[in-house]
C-alpha cells in the first residue's frame, strides 16, 4: 500500500467520523427543540384545566357566601381575560391576575367554616390547589427544557452546528405578577 | 454496566482457556482460540440479557405483593401528586397508580419504558407522609422511570444470573471433564512456553472463582448509584429536597419500631428504602445507599434544587468516597436552581383526614357500603350484612342500610319519581323524610337517606347538579 493511499484513507476516515458526530448532534438539537415544544403546549393544557375548574368552584362558593359578589365577580372577569389573551407576555399577566383573584378568593373562604366543611368545596379545593401545582409544574419543565436547550447550543462544539441550522435560543416563560415585581417597603414609624 | 460486562467477557474469556486447556496438549495459540469464543459467548449472553430485560414482567410483580390499580377517584391526592410530577418530569401521560395494603410504609415503581410504567405506594405510606412528603417520593419513583433505571437493572440482574451460572457450572463440570486427560506434560514439548499455558491456566481458574462475587458487588454498587441519581432527580423536579428528606426520615423510623411488614423479599431492590435496611445487613451488600447519608445529602443543598446543587451535596457529606459519574454528566448541562417555599396548608387536622382517606380507601375495595349519619360519621357496612338497619355507634339514630340494586330494582326504576326541570337546573322534592330513592335526567338513581343534611346533591354519572326540596 502506497504512502498516498494510507494517507487518503485516514482522511477519509477522520472525515466520517465527523460527519458522523454531525448528524448525532444535529438530530440532539432537534430532539431537544421538540421536548421545549412539547413543553409549551403542556403549559396551555394545564392552563386550560384551571379555566374549566373555576365556574365550578364560583358556584359552589356562591351557595355559601352570598355577600361577596365582588371578590366572585372579579374572579370570573379575570377568568374571561386569561382565556381571551393570546400570545406569551398577554398570557403571562393575564394568568398573574387570575391567580391574585384566587388568592383573594380563598382568604375569604376561610370566614365560611360551613363552607369550608362541605365536602364537594373540599375536593374542588383540592382540585384547585392540585391545578395550580400543575400549571407551575408544567412552566418549570418548560423551563428545564428550554435550560437544557439553551445551554446544549451554547457549548462550543454543538454550537457550530446549531448556528450553521438556525438553532435559535428559547425563550423562558415567566408569569408575572405586577405587584411582585414593587419591591416591598418597610418603615418603622 | 460497563464493568460488569467486561467481567462478563472476561470470565467467557477464562471459561474458553480452560476449557481447551483441560483438552489436554494446550498450546498458547488454542488458549487464545478458546479465549476468543469465551468472549463470544459471553457477547451473545449480553444480547441476550438485553432482550430478555425487554420482556414485560410488570403485571406479575403487581399481582404477588397484592397492589390495587386506582382511579382518580379513589383517592384524588395521591392521583393529583402523581401526575404533577409526570409533567414536572416532562413525562408523556401519566404511569399507572396502584395502592398496596401494607402495614410498612414504602413505594416502588416498574416498567420497561416511561410510557407503560407503574407505581405502587403503600396504605401506611398514605396515612403517614404530608402532600410535600409524598410529592418527594412520588417524584423519586418517576425519577427511577424516567432514567430508565428498571430497564437497566432487570439487564444488569439478568448479567449477573448468567455470570453466575456460568461460573457455576464451569466450577462443577470442569473437573470432571478434564478427568482422564493429560496434562501440561506433553505441550511443553510442542511448542514451547509450557509454564505459560500454566500460567494463564492459573489467571483463568482464579477469574472464574471470583466473577461471581465481583460481579455481585458490581451490581449492588450499580442499585446503589441509581438511587442517588433519582434521589437528585426528585430533588430537582419537586423543586424542594426537605420533603424527600423527611419522607425517608419517616418512613425508616417506621421501620425500626415495626416489623417490616409482609414485603416480598423478591422485589427489594425495587423500594424507596431497603425495607431489610434496619436488620443491619453489611452496607456493600444492600441495594441501597444508607438512608441516612442520603437524607444528609438532600438536606446538604443548601437553598438549590439541580443536580448541580446536588453534586456539590454530595462532595460536602460523602465527600471523595462517593463517585457518581452519572449525576457528573447531567450537572455538566445544569445550571443552580433554587427551591421552592414550603406547602402553606398546614391544617392540625391534616394527619387525622389522611388516615380516613387512606381507610377509606382500602375499605371501599373490600366491599364496605359507607352510609353517612346525620351526626357526621360515616358508617361502613360489610359486605355480607344482610341487615336493614344499623345503628350509629356514635349518636344512636337508626339509619337504613341502602340496599344494592337487585333486579327488581332495575326494572322499578322507570316508575321511580324523577326530577322536574326548571331553567336548566334540576329540583327534586322530598316526598318523606325518610330514605327516598329518585332518578336523574341521565338514568342514575340517587340515593337519599333519612338524615341527608345537604339541600343539594351532585348526580354521580353526570355530574350534574340537583337542589333538593324538603319534605313539607
Amino acid at each position: 500500500m502506497s504512502v498516498l493511499l494510507i494517507f487518503f484513507l485516514a482522511f477519509a476516515a477522520v472525515v466520517a467520523v465527523v460527519v458522523f458526530w454531525a448528524i448525532g448532534a444535529y438530530n440532539g438539537l432537534v430532539a431537544l427543540r421538540q421536548i421545549v415544544r412539547n413543553g409549551w403546549a403542556q403549559i396551555d393544557v394545564q392552563l386550560k384545566r384551571r379555566h374549566d375548574l373555576i365556574p365550578n368552584l364560583v358556584e359552589t362558593v356562591k351557595g355559601y357566601a352570598t355577600h361577596e359578589q365582588e371578590t366572585l365577580e372579579k374572579v370570573v372577569q379575570a377568568r374571561g381575560a386569561a382565556v381571551n389573551a393570546s400570545g406569551p407576555a398577554a398570557q403571562g399577566k393575564a394568568e398573574g391576575a387570575l391567580g391574585q383573584a384566587l388568592g383573594k378568593l380563598m382568604l375569604l373562604v376561610e370566614q365560611y367554616p360551613d363552607l369550608k366543611a362541605n365536602q364537594n368545596f373540599l375536593a374542588l379545593q383540592e382540585e384547585l390547589t392540585s391545578t395550580e401545582n400543575k400549571v407551575g409544574y408544567a412552566r418549570q419543565a418548560y423551563n428545564d427544557s428550554v435550560m437544557a436547550y439553551n445551554t446544549t447550543i451554547a457549548t462550543v462544539p454543538t454550537s457550530l452546528i446549531a448556528n450553521t441550522f438556525g438553532f435559535g435560543v428559547e425563550e423562558y416563560f415567566e408569569i408575572t405578577i405586577a405587584a411582585e415585581r414593587e419591591a416591598p417597603k418597610v418603615s418603622f414609624n | 454496566m460497563l464493568a460488569m460486562g467486561v467481567v462478563l467477557l472476561s470470565l467467557g474469556a477464562s471459561i474458553g482457556i480452560l476449557a481447551v486447556s483441560w483438552r489436554g496438549e494446550p498450546t498458547i495459540d488454542d488458549q487464545l482460540v478458546g479465549a476468543f469464543f469465551g468472549v463470544l459467548v459471553g457477547i451473545a449472553t449480553w444480547i441476550g440479557s438485553w432482550i430478555y430485560s425487554a420482556v414485560d414482567g410488570d403485571r406479575a410483580i403487581l399481582r404477588s405483593v397484592g397492589a390495587r390499580e386506582i382511579e382518580k377517584k379513589d383517592h384524588p391526592r395521591l392521583w393529583n401528586v402523581v401526575e404533577e410530577m409526570s409533567i414536572a418530569a416532562g413525562m408523556n401521560g401519566m404511569p399507572r397508580v396502584y395502592i398496596i395494603d401494607d402495614s410498612a410504609p414504602n413505594a416502588f415503581a416498574v416498567g420497561r419504558t416511561p410510557e407503560k410504567s407503574s407505581v405502587a405506594f403503600t396504605s401506611t405510606l398514605l396515612r403517614t407522609l404530608t402532600r410535600d412528603e409524598l410529592q418527594g417520593v412520588a417524584a423519586h419513583e418517576i425519577g427511577h422511570i424516567v432514567n430508565e433505571d428498571i430497564r437497566f437493572m432487570t439487564q444488569a440482574a439478568v448479567l449477573v444470573g448468567g455470570v453466575e451460572l456460568l461460573s457455576r457450572f464451569f466450577i462443577r463440570v470442569g473437573p470432571f471433564a478434564a478427568r482422564g486427560r493429560r496434562f501440561s506434560g506433553g505441550g511443553a514439548k510442542k511448542n514451547g512456553g509450557g509454564g505459560g499455558v500454566a500460567i494463564l491456566m492459573a489467571i483463568a481458574f482464579v477469574v472464574a472463582l471470583l466473577s461471581p462475587i465481583v460481579i455481585r458487588m458490581l451490581y449492588y454498587a450499580c442499585s446503589r448509584t441509581r438511587e442517588y441519581l433519582a434521589d437528585a432527580s426528585a430533588a430537582q423536579f419537586t423543586r424542594y429536597p426537605e420533603g424527600l428528606a423527611s419522607a425517608l426520615e419517616k418512613i425508616v423510623a417506621h421501620q425500626r419500631t415495626s416489623n417490616g411488614g409482609e414485603l416480598n423479599g423478591a422485589v427489594v431492590p425495587l423500594y424507596i428504602v431497603n425495607p431489610l435496611e434496619a436488620t443491619k445487613l453489611a452496607a456493600y451488600s444492600s441495594t441501597h445507599p444508607p438512608t441516612d447519608s442520603r437524607v444528609r445529602i438532600l438536606r446538604a443543598m443548601g437553598g438549590g434544587a439541580s443536580f448541580v446543587d446536588y453534586e456539590a451535596a454530595v462532595k460536602k457529606v460523602e465527600g471523595d468516597r462517593l463517585r457518581l459519574p452519572a449525576l457528573e454528566l447531567a450537572a455538566r448541562t445544569g445550571e443552580r436552581l433554587n427551591t421552592r417555599a414550603a406547602d402553606p396548608n398546614q391544617d392540625p387536622f391534616e394527619a387525622v383526614k389522611r388516615a380516613r382517606a387512606a381507610i377509606d380507601l382500602i375499605d371501599s375495595f373490600a366491599g364496605f357500603t359507607p352510609i353517612l349519619c346525620l351526626c357526621g360519621l360515616r358508617v361502613k357496612t360489610p359486605p355480607e350484612s344482610t341487615a336493614s338497619h344499623v345503628g350509629c355507634p356514635r349518636c344512636g339514630r337508626v339509619l337504613d342500610v341502602p340496599k344494592p340494586e337487585t333486579e327488581q330494582q332495575k326494572v322499578r326504576q322507570s316508575s321511580l319519581p324523577s326530577t322536574s326541570d326548571t331553567d336548566g337546573q334540576q329540583h327534586y322534592t322530598r316526598a318523606t323524610d325518610d330514605w327516598e330513592a329518585f332518578s336523574c335526567n341521565c338514568g342514575q338513581t340517587i340515593q337519599l337517606g333519612a338524615g341527608y343534611p345537604l339541600d343539594y346533591t351532585i348526580c354521580a354519572k353526570c355530574d350534574r347538579r340537583i337542589e333538593i326540596t324538603p319534605a313539607s
